[in-house]
This record gives C-alpha cells, structure tokens and sequence, in this order.
C-alpha cells in the first residue's frame, strides 16, 4: 500500500536542487516587460493623462490607458463557469480604469524592451486626478450618503439563511443568551512567488499564457470573456508555482498580458509584480465583523447559533460574498443539533480587493463563534473542552441534518487527543489561581470545514493515464500542484488502484489547458478529494486494459490475472509471474497486430462534500506589563479522514498553524480610514512570522475514513489556519481575565485592552 | 550604461564577465541560468536570494554583482555534485521540509553556511530557529526546516 506512508514527494529532489522552473525561470528571445501605472490616490476620477513623456523615452513599445482597453467588464473570481446567470461572479472589472478605487488602482500600462525602462516610463506618465470622497471601513462605506464605489451603489450583496429548525422556536428554549462582537484585521497572502505571467500568440489567433496560477483552466475562461476570444483559443500553461494562498485563486495579470501581446503583433510580454505591488495590488483576506450571538440551557446545551457578518471586500468583488456565504454554510457541522442563523452582508470600499485567502472567511467567522461559545461554556460554569465535547457533532448527526450522506466525524476523538495532549486539566488546576505580571493560560477552539465547494460549484476533476513502453505510467491531472502535495497524493492513490509500484508513477505536474484534463484548480482543499474519484477509475480503467492485453499475450482468461508490484501474475497465486509489465507494454505498442497505446482517462463530478473537522489548543504566557504573548505549547488535532501521506500532512498542519499564530498576533494591513493610504505594503512592515517567532508547532490526527471517497480522505490544505486566533483569544482570557475581540492581538491592541480592564 | 571587468567562480567555473555595474549579483547569476537564485522582494526581506559569497551565506538582491569580483560563489544547483545530493539537501527532502520550493534554494544555503560554521556544536532549537530568522517561508511554519537543520548538522 502506498496510501498512508511518507513516499519521497514526487518533486522533492527538483526542488532541493533548484531544478524546478517557476514562471519567471522561463525567457523567451525579445520578450517585452511591462508595467502598471498605478494611482496615489483611493478614489478618484482621471481628468487628464499624458504619455508623451514616457512614449519619447527610448526602449519604450506602447503605452496603454484605460482609453485603450476592451469595454468588456469581466470577473476574476476564480470559481468555475456558473450555467445559472444570478449564481456568476460579479463582473466589475475592465482591464484599466478611469474611476480609480483604491491606493494602487490602474490606469496605465507601460510595455517596453527591458524592466528599468518600463519603471521610468510608468513615472514618466502624468495624469490628474478629480479626488473623490473615500470610504475606507464598513461604517463609512455603508452609511447613507456614503460615496458609490461602484454604479449599483456599495452593497455587493446581502444573504441569510436558517438551518437546523427555528431560531424563535430555539430562542424560546435557550437559559442564557449571549452576545458579543468581533473584529479581523487585513491579512496578505505573501506567497513568496510574486504574481507573474507572460504571453505570446503562436498563431493569429491563438494565445499562449504563462502564469504563476493556482487554477490555469478559470484563467482560460476569464481571458475569453475579457478579450472577447473563444476560450479554445487561448492556452493556459502552469508551471511549478511558489505558493498561492488563494491570491492565485484569481485572474490577476493573465488577461493584461494577453491583451498586450495582441495589441503588439504577438510579442511575448511579461509582468513581473514587485513585492509591493504584489502585496497591495492583488488580493487580500477580507477584514470582516462578527456579530455573535447564542442560547444555551442549563445543562450546557447550545440551542441556537446567530451569527451576523459584514465583510469588507474592497475595490472590486473578486470573490466577494462567496466567502462570508461559504464560511457560514461550513460552521453549521461543528454544533450540528443547534439551529444555525446566518447571515450577511458585503461592501465595496477603497481598499485593495480581497478575495480568496487560506480557509475563505472562516478563520473570521470561527474567531467569533468559538469566542462567544467560550463565553458561553464559562457563563454555565462549564469547562471549556467538556461543553464542546458535549455540543459537537456525532457520526449520524450530518446525515441527519441534510438527509444526504453519511459522513466520518471526528471531532470528539480531536478534543479528546488534543486535551490529553496538552495536559488540560492538570494545566487547568495549576492555573486557576494565578497573580503577578506574569500569568499562565489555556485555550481550545474547534471548527468544522468542507472538502470542496459542492453544491455552490460543479465539481468536476479529470485524469489520463498513459502506459509507457517501458512499463511505468505518466499520471496528468487537472488538479493543480502548488506546492501542497498533490501530485504525490494523486500519485500513491493511482498506485494503490493499479497495482504498479510509486516510483513507477510519474506525474506530468505543469498543467496545459491545451492537453490537461479538465479541473477548475487549487481551492477549497477540494483537489484530493474530488481527484480521488477520478484517478481511482482511471487506474481502474487503465488496470483492466493492461489485463486484458495480458490475456492476449498469454493463454489466461482476463478473470485470471491480476497486476501486482509491477507485474502480471495469476489472480489466486499473486506470487506467479505471468508476465513483466515492461514486457507487456512493448507489445502493446509494437506488435503489429494486436494492441495499441494502453491509456485511460476519467472526468468525473463529485456530489458529495465531506466536513473535515480539527481543533487547536495552546498553552500560553502572558507578561502583563509588556503585553507580550509566549505561546509554550501549541496542538492542532484534525480529523481528515484517512491521511495519505503524513509527512505533507503534517506540513500542511505546520504551514496553516504558523499562518493563523500570524493573523492571530501580529499580522495586519494598515490604511488610513481618512484617506485610504496604504501604511504597510511591504514584508518590512508587514511582518509575517520568521523562525524565532514561531514556537514548535504539534499536530496529531485521528483515524476516520470518509465513505463519499474511494480513499477515505477529506480535506486538509486549508483547515489548520482556522482555530488559532480564537484559541489564543480564549487562552489570554483565562490567564487574564481578560477577553479580547480583535485580531491581531498585538502589544498595542492588549495595552489598550489590559489598560481598560485595571491590569495596568 | 558603465561596465567593469571581473572575475568570479560560481559553483566551481571561472568566469570572466563585463558587468553593468547597476547590476546585482541575483540577476547576474539568474541571467546565466542559476535560477535556483529566487526573487522574492529585491530588497533584503526574505532570503529567497540567497546564496554563498566565500562561504558567507548572503541576500544576492542587494549585492552587487562588481563587489563579486575575485571571489567564490556557491548556489544550491552546485551543492548537488554528480547526481548526489549535499548532505543538507538530502536533509530537507527527509524532513519535509519542501513544499512550495521557492524559498528552498536560498534556505538550503542558508543551512549550509550554518552547518559549515557549526560543525560538531551542539545548538539549541532557538540558536538554530536564530541563523535562520533571514529567510521567509510562508508554506512550512519552520518546524520542518528546522527539524532539517538539526538533522544536518548531525551528518
Ligand atoms: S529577494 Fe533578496 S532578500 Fe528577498
Ligand atoms: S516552501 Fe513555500 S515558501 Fe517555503
């Protein structure tokens, strides 16, 4: 079995070397570079642009305006295709503007023969603005008179839903009631790879993209509707990529580079993003606020959950109010006999975009509820592991609740893990009598996630097959590689199935919209689970062709056989060599009468979605007078159905853990709210966790097996960055006395906070 | 533009180049095809540049390619010597320490120079987490790499 065990990442040896080709690792002989003129100021409108000066300079092709673009508005979002028009992402989008929206927008492109002369033509470019009023917050974006961002006002969208019963009804039963509000911060992606791509036509009228992107077949598609072009016109190529977040999750620079190379007789032009460009100018995780509220009984039962949310998404939709929606429709399977209200509301302002970040608004939302549900254990007088372990959902409780499918949960045997791992209750007697400036404490917090975006989305994976003449088999997926692991995952599940060994996979890991199978990409931790049915009936399509050419080569019936470390051997006696696959592979291909290319290849839907389930703990310290935190434990404990290979899985739980410590205690952008100036774009002053800031991470995970997949596995690639803000929250509050409802929760945020409270 | 003759070797060839001397050391070495040499910012924030200047492990951004004159560079496509991997490449690829790989190269030789530097020593986690507090990674939250950088200075 190859599923379970630690193989060698198939990219791994690549990558230490530094073999493996990124985006700008690519050249091409006379590619053009570009650059964006981009506005100083958050909201205005061009009066006035002159280019002469840049024009004149020497090295400089072109230079376009928004006068020069396409009238087609177009979406980013990096959702697949929608058949129902009211279900398509907001298209607010053209390739430059006239109505600058925040500090950075674009109105002017630069194309010449080398980089340090595209960046002095951008500044050589004069436009004069008419300043208009901003709005930076949610209050001043949504108050009445506020200034329209956007034709149809600033209200992108506003949705609710109930689920589980009656919120009345559930009022009616609750002992206590409580309230509270939350507020996230700002956080960027900062992938290390800036974003990048390049483009060239091999035809009149075809395209050849190049992009560092998480989901190469919605760029297609995107490209189509901003150009006006047949998508089978434009072929997108992802190479290795170095990180994507969700940033990657959207059509950024794709469609300008296209345009470009058109306007330019089919010139290869590239952008390459500066970090600070790439960290304002792209996309961010929504900042939102949290209104929470909850009933519990007596005896400690959560009869409702309320949540209201506004979510703050910036200049432009992008993906807008899917991720309160998504965020919302995931958090009823934590709690699942509560009735679940939510709703929410979300607003343009001038700020950069926010789209699709690690765990899509459920770090928000969870920081929230896993805040206001402490509240509410600590009220009952309940601890805080025993009032979850006594709410949260049980085998049964999900198919119950949706009349679908019956699905693993783990979550008990998480808290349980995690609890016994941190030592909590002999932590907790230890700490429940502290004084002095130096004060110990404990926290947990849970949530509930999904394993990809079905029944909002289609989805739908692909994979093919191909036996090679030396008896090894090239695995391609639609399913993007981002440094996550999939190609591997991918890899040991077609193992599994068809009987080869591991290093006899090999998997073609850049992806080609001209040759790729069809998958919408990287996102929502969809791509193990919803590629697993497809590579499991690919291998098994592919199993039965090489069985059957087996039969042919030799007097055995295709019943008889079986394929087994690589080799053809008899059904009942698997240590009977038949045949060696090499063998038989080159007789598929050469024999001149029988056989042919041994291949196989699956598209295939998935109707099903599994809830993943995790939570995390954390022992910390707390300095009172330098409103310091020290984290001296941390644990996430996840229930992801079966794990395929434990080392990724491990590291995907370090990499979210390290992300949620960041956005949890010092990650934030900051904008003036007066004049929506950008304070801190860049990885100086927006300071994501090194080495020394970051303790050693655990992480543990229970034994389930999903039914909905061939292998068992649900998601893992975003949960583990969603429980840490709430689990340090609740963890300050204990040592302290203390509750804090905003991430992060910096030195300045717990003076203001400790001050208010007496402690200083 | 002005230029100025120098002389370097990069993982172990002579070279003699005219450089513009604007230029900086990671586009000298990236535009001779060293393209483990990664950029992440241009301006000293995160590592992903760096490689080996005599042995000093350095952020090649924001050093010019002249002051390379006369000295010996080392890049991770180097430290794989006949197909084999360097005893801290080989660490990274056990620990897990890889996942997005575009910080790697540089972390690797950020590993390497320190391994080099502290043979035989026994560190802590922190004097470790320490000599790689220059390099940025957004993927792994440092416990793999680490994990690799103790396991390196073992071998
Ligand atoms: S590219 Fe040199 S430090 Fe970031
Ligand atoms: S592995 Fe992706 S940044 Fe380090």
């Amino acid at each position: 079995m190859a599923i379970g065990k630690s193989h060698r990442r198939k990219d791994v040896r690549a990558k230490v070397t530094g073999k493996t080709r990124y985006t700008d690792d690519y050249s091409m002989p006379g590619m053009l570079e570009a650059r964006y003129v981009r506005s100083p100021i958050a909201h205005g409108l061009v009066k006035n642009i002159d280019t002469t000066a840049a024009l004149a300079l020497p090295g400089v092709e072109a230079v376009f305006t928004f006068a020069d673009v396409p009238k087609n508005v177009f979406p980013t979002a990096g959702h697949p295709y929608s058949l129902d028009p009211d279900h398509q992402d907001v298209a607010d989008r053209l390739l430059l503007t006239d109505h600058v929206r925040y500090h950075g927008d674009e109105v002017a492109i630069v194309v010449a023969r080398d980089r340090l002369t595209a960046g002095k033509a951008a500044k050589a470019v004069v436009v004069d603005y008419e300043e208009l009023p901003i709005c930076v917050t949610s209050a001043a974006a949504l108050a009445p008179d506020a200034p329209a961002i956007h034709a149809g006002g600033n209200i992108l969208k506003s949705t609710s839903f109930e689920i589980g019963g009656s919120l009345a009804e559930a009022e009616t039963r609750a002992d206590l009631t409580l309230q509270g509000t939350f507020r996230t911060p700002i956080v960027l992606h900062c992938h290390l790879e800036n974003h990048t791509a390049y483009a060239y036509m091999d035809d009149n009228d075809h395209l050849v993209i190049v992009s560092s992107t998480q989901i190469p077949h919605i760029c297609r598609r995107i490209v189509g509707q901003a150009l006006g072009m047949e998508w089978s016109r434009i072929r997108v190529i992802k190479p290795y990529i170095g990180g994507g977040f969700g940033a990657k999750q959207d059509v950024v620079l794709e469609p300008m580079v296209a345009f470009l190379s058109t306007k330019l007789g089919g010139a290869p032009v590239k952008i390459e993003m500066d970090r600070e460009e790439c960290l304002v100018a792209t996309r961010t995780r929504h900042s939102q606020t949290v209104t929470a509220r909850a009933g519990v009984t007596k005896d400690a039962s959560i009869t409702f959950i309320d949540l209201d949310v506004i979510s703050n998404t910036g200049a432009y939709a992008s993906h807008g109010h899917s991720i309160p929606m998504a965020a919302g429709s995931k958090c009823c399977h934590l709690y699942p006999r509560a009735v679940t209200k939510f709703s929410a509301i979300s607003h343009y302002a001038n700020i950069p975009a926010a789209g699709a970040m690690r765990a899509y608004g459920s770090p928000q939302l969870f920081f929230g509820m896993e805040s206001l549900l402490e509240e509410a254990a600590r009220s009952i007088g309940m601890d805080s592991v025993e009032f979850r372990l006594k709410n949260c959902a049980r085998p049964g409780d999900i198919k119950a609740k949706t009349g679908e499918y019956e699905h693993a949960v783990g979550i008990k045997e998480c808290l349980e893990k995690g609890s016994a791992a941190i030592d909590w209750e002999a932590k907790k007697k230890r700490y429940a009598t502290q004084t002095g400036n130096i004060r110990s404490g404990l926290g947990v917090a849970c949530f509930s996630y999904g394993s990809g975006t079905y029944p909002a989305c289609v989805e739908i994976a692909g994979c093919r097959l191909v036996l090679n003449q030396d008896g090894s088999v090239h695995m391609q997926v639609g399913a993007t590689e981002i440094g996550q692991g999939s190609d591997t995952a991918l890899a040991q599940m077609a193992t599994d199935t068809l009987g080869l060994s591991y290093d006899r996979i090999h998997v073609v890991s850049e992806q080609d919209t001209d040759v790729t199978p069809f998958d919408p990409g990287a996102y929502a931790s969809r791509q193990t689970y919803v590629a697993a049915p497809a590579v499991h009936a690919a291998a098994d399509k592919l199993k039965r062709k090489i069985l059957t050419h087996a039969a042919l080569m030799t007097d055995e019936s295709v019943e008889n056989l079986n394929l087994a470390n690589g080799n053809i051997v008899l059904q009942d006696q698997p240590e009977k060599v038949v045949l060696d696959l090499r063998d038989l592979a080159l007789d598929s291909y050469y024999h001149k009468d029988r056989g042919g290319q041994l291949t196989a290849e699956v598209s295939s839907k998935t109707r099903t979605n599994a809830p993943s389930y995790g939570c995390t703990f954390v022992d910390l310290e707390v300095d009172i007078e330098m409103c310091s935190v020290t984290i001296k434990n941390i644990i996430n404990v996840h229930d992801a159905g079966r794990i395929i290979h434990p080392l990724s899985a491990t590291g995907q739980v370090h990499g979210g853990m390290a992300m949620g410590i960041g956005m949890a205690l010092f990650e934030e952008l900051m904008i003036d709210s007066e004049t929506g100036w950008i304070y801190n774009g860049n990885l100086l002053d927006y300071k994501i966790p090194t080495c020394v800031d970051i303790p050693d991470l655990e992480s543990e995970f229970v034994d389930t097996f999903d039914p909905t997949s061939p292998y068992g596995n649900k998601s893992l690639g975003e949960p583990p960055i969603i429980s840490q803000g709430p689990s340090i929250r609740n963890a300050i509050w204990d040592a302290t006395g203390v509750k804090i409802n905003e991430m992060p929760m910096t030195p300045k945020v717990l003076f203001t906070h400790f001050r208010a409270a007496g402690l200083l | 533009m002005q230029t100025r003759n120098i002389n370097l070797t990069i993982n172990g060839k002579k070279y003699e180049l005219v450089v513009d001397v604007r230029q900086s050391l990671l586009e000298l070495l990236r535009e001779r095809g060293y393209t483990s040499v990664k950029q992440g910012c241009g301006v000293g924030e995160c590592g992903a540049c760096t490689v080996l200047v005599d042995n000093v492990a350095v952020d090649s951004c924001l050093y010019l390619a002249v002051w390379a004159d006369n000295t010996t560079i080392r890049t991770a496509e180097g430290e794989c010597r006949d197909g084999k991997l360097s005893p801290v490449q080989e660490a990274y690829m056990e620990a897990g320490a890889v996942q997005c790989g575009f910080c790697t190269p540089g972390l690797i030789m950020a590993t390497t120079a320190f391994v080099e530097e502290n043979k035989g020593k026994t560190l802590s986690r922190q004097e470790m987490k320490k000599a790689h507090a220059g390099n940025l990674c957004r993927c792994t939250g440092y416990q793999t790499i680490i994990n690799a950088a103790e396991e390196a200075l073992k071998k």
